[in-house]
């Protein structure tokens, strides 16, 4: 199938027809006529994206089929502009094996929706005291080139330094959820004022930046590359850029949910606004939406983490951590930051999709949109309005920390590799 | 009042007023005959997921005195993990058309989300939740120093009085009602722990705060100074280390002979219970003559008849 798409606004702001045939972008400029039998898509004032990769998705399957399978997950990647997703490797089994890996992989190609790249793990069962076999997985069919124990920190230093170095070898990073155990024993929300009023446990600030400095040192002192998963706090962002301006090969990440939201949230109880790292200060999330902006945050990640009904249904202090983001990263990232002035297109492109596909080295994702690139690509209505409904996303859980929210633009088509996999704002 | 969450619910004026009612329904219990026939016909179910046998008792009495229906319920297990789900229970409750949910939990927050959930359309009382609020033992409190201290009529705050709060303020639903009602009532409150018993973020609370007890009696001299309980097993590397010893935590905190000589003569001792007599206070303090503690129990159930009496009957608080 080809498609000739009519006057979307490219990054750049320069207005440009593109046809896709044969899985690639044929033609970018224009004014393109369609051919015989090719469909046209109107996209008058719609932004053209390269398609959307996150760095950090959790797909549930297997294990948690209740919560999110590969279809399911891949869908609401599409449905978000997506055409890339790392799938994180906290699953059951743990994804610690080459043929865990190749499942999920495997999984990801007959869904047909996204790239579905699989994160392996760095310790055997994340439990954080033997490396798994790294080398087996990069080798693999699904190819691993993130590794990773997200939901555990790699808290030993030895094993941290050990994974720094052995990766190496093939070109990959280690990811790390940067989370010192002993000060966040029990610990249900952000340590500060609201946490001293509502009588829930605290999760210091610390506690996140003394596992990234003590990682920047780690990788400065081994040569590696060093990846720090949902940074969500002031301190941990100066750290970050210290580390950058000392040429450390450090990238980071930020959530949707930690520019946008505050622990003011948990004065309702609410489970749907308990997740880790928890949500911050108003302070903190002013911290990470400069440090998107000026780079030091290199990129935007989903920690898409979807729950059944009942992990949320009940004690703030009994419920899973977590919060769905893959249908509402961008417009979150729209209203937060392009609409304030604070990123271009240009810059939403490099952070949501060219810089993660480079973390990850995706070689076919995160490309220019020019002729002879892959048809990875996602038009965007920045005018659009919609209501968030939670039975209405394609995901399989309703943890959305944004429902019944307005939001500001919404994703109208998505290609993959040349497929459509949303038009007209539905998935196909 | 449909319901009693949080003693920061309640402003000066609904206060006030709720110790007014707690202080009428106090004089009915000096008649022979103390039950009234306010909520006859009305069911009260006391659900106390974690054990506190003083505080229940209390509210079953609270309960039985104005003729209600009193039932008892203490489920094991307290999340999805453990028995049935708090979804579940109060939708059980709900069905059996209960008009009063008093609620004990472990969780913080446990009666908040209850209220404000569509599995019942009970009036909840919070009797304590977790970390967070224990809105009814500082009523009590607040009842009990203004009749000692202002007389107890009705209209009084607290108004010109210091209060002393001392211990592991960290884990105390106690404390932090008490701050939020005393100051509303017009209190100077002073918090008195070792920096690893206070919270981060307490330096946003309406209060002052000390790390020496002593100084703390000297430069702020309290007319009620109110010793929490300190569970012995907070010292314990396990249970968080919060201080090295039980005789080091007595030797700095401790309310003992000379710390009891330093107060002022009309100062009142008053303890939240149950005691750790030996540790946060001594016998001499616990029995001597300024303790208002037993008085602390009696006026729980007068308290507890208000409360009760407002939220289900939905009575205006006269004033309010």
């Amino acid at each position: 199938m080809s498609y000739l798409i009519k006057g979307a606004a490219l990054p750049s702001g320069r207005r440009a027809d593109i046809r896709i045939a044969g899985g690639a972008l044929a033609e970018v400029g224009g004014p393109l006529t369609a051919g015989p039998g090719e469909a046209v898509v109107d996209a008058e004032g719609l932004v053209a994206l390269p398609g959307l990769v996150d760095i950090h998705t959790h797909l549930r399957e297997p294990g948690r089929e209740d919560a999110e399978t590969v279809l399911s997950g891949s869908r609401a990647a599409a449905a978000g502009g997506y055409t890339c997703v790392h799938a994180m490797a906290n699953t059951n089994p743990v994804a610690d094996t080459a043929g865990v890996v190749e499942q999920v992989w495997r999984l990801g190609r007959a869904a047909g929706y996204v790239d579905v790249r699989p994160v392996g793990a760095v310790s055997v069962g994340l439990q954080g005291l033997h490396l798994a076999e790294l080398a087996a997985m990069a080798r693999s069919a699904a190819q691993v080139r993130v590794f990773s124990d997200d939901g555990q920190c790699v808290w030993d230093p030895v094993l941290m330094r050990r994974a720094l170095e052995y990766v190496k070898g093939f070109g990959a990073v280690v990811a790390q959820h940067a989370q010192e155990p002993r000060l966040t024993e029990g610990a249900q929300m952000h340590e500060g004022v609201v946490s001293s009023q509502v009588g829930l446990a605290g999760w210091p600030a610390v506690a996140e930046e003394s596992i990234i400095a003590r990682d920047v040192l780690l990788a400065e002192h081994v040569g590696s590359r060093l990846h720090v998963c949902h940074v969500s706090t002031a301190g941990s962002v100066e750290i970050i850029r210290w580390a950058k301006a000392r040429r450390i090969d450090v990238t980071a990440e930020v959530t949707p949910h930690h520019l946008l939201l505050t622990d003011e949230r948990a004065r309702t109880y609410n489970p749907v606004f308990k997740v880790n790292p928890p949500l911050r200060s108003s302070d903190d999330a002013e911290a990470v939406r400069a440090a998107l902006a000026d780079g030091t945050l290199d990129v935007v990640g989903t920690d898409h983490a979807p729950h059944p009904r009942e992990a949320k249904d009940c004690e703030w202090a009994a419920a899973a951590f977590g919060m769905t983001g893959l249908e509402t990263a961008l417009p979150i990232v729209h209203q937060l930051m392009v609409e304030t002035g604070r990123m271009t297109w240009q810059d939403v492109a490099a952070a949501m999709s060219a810089r993660p596909a480079l973390i990850g080295r995706v070689a076919d994702q995160g490309r220019p949109l020019a002729a002879g690139e892959p048809a990875n690509l996602t038009l965007f209505d920045p005018s659009a309005r919609w209501t968030v409904e939670p039975e209405r996303l394609q995901t399989a859980s309703g943890n959305t920390p944004v429902a019944g929210w307005e939001l500001r633009g919404r994703t109208v088509a998505t290609f993959w590799a040349g497929r459509a996999t949303v038009l007209e704002g539905e998935v196909v | 009042m449909k319901h009693l969450l949080s003693a920061a619910d309640l402003g000066h004026d609904q206060a006030v007023a709720v110790l007014d009612v707690a202080e009428e329904m106090a004089a009915t219990q000096a008649r022979e005959i103390k039950k009234l026939p306010t909520l006859r016909g009305k069911t009260v179910v006391n659900l106390f997921f974690e054990d506190s046998t003083r505080t229940r008792i209390s509210f079953e009495t609270a309960a039985k005195r104005l003729s209600a229906d009193v039932i008892n319920f203490s489920p094991k297990g307290s999340s999805v993990s453990k028995g049935e789900s708090l979804k579940d229970t109060v939708l059980t409750l709900g069905a059996m058309h209960t008009d009063g949910i008093v609620v004990r939990h472990p969780a913080s927050g446990a009666p908040y989300q209850i209220a404000h959930s569509t599995w019942t359309d009970a009036s909840v009382i919070n009797a304590g939740d977790g970390t967070h609020q224990h809105p009814t033992q500082s009523l009590l409190d607040a009842m009990t120093i203004r009749r000692r201290l202002k007389g107890g009529q009705a209209g009084q705050d607290l108004s010109g009085l210091a209060v002393m709060i001392v211990g592991d303020v960290l884990h105390s639903r106690v404390a932090r009602s008490g701050v939020d009602l005393f100051t509303a009532l017009g209190a100077k409150v002073t918090l008195v722990a070792p920096a690893t018993l206070l919270p981060v973020g307490v330096e946003a609370w309406p209060a002052e705060v000390f790390h020496d007890l002593d100084r703390a009696l000297a430069e702020a001299p309290p007319d009620a100074l109110m010793m929490l309980r300190v569970q012995r097993e907070r010292m314990s590397s396990a249970g968080g280390g919060f201080f090295p010893s039980p005789q080091e935590y007595a030797r700095e905190y401790g309310l003992d002979a000379p710390r009891l000589a330093a107060l002022a003569p009309h100062a009142l001792v008053m303890h939240p219970g149950p005691m750790n007599r030996g540790l946060e206070i001594t016998s001499e303090a616990a029995d001597g003559a300024r303790s208002v503690i037993v008085e602390q129990v009696a006026n729980g159930v007068a308290v507890r008849m208000a409360v009760l009496y407002l939220t289900l009957t939905g009575a205006k608080e006269p004033g309010a």
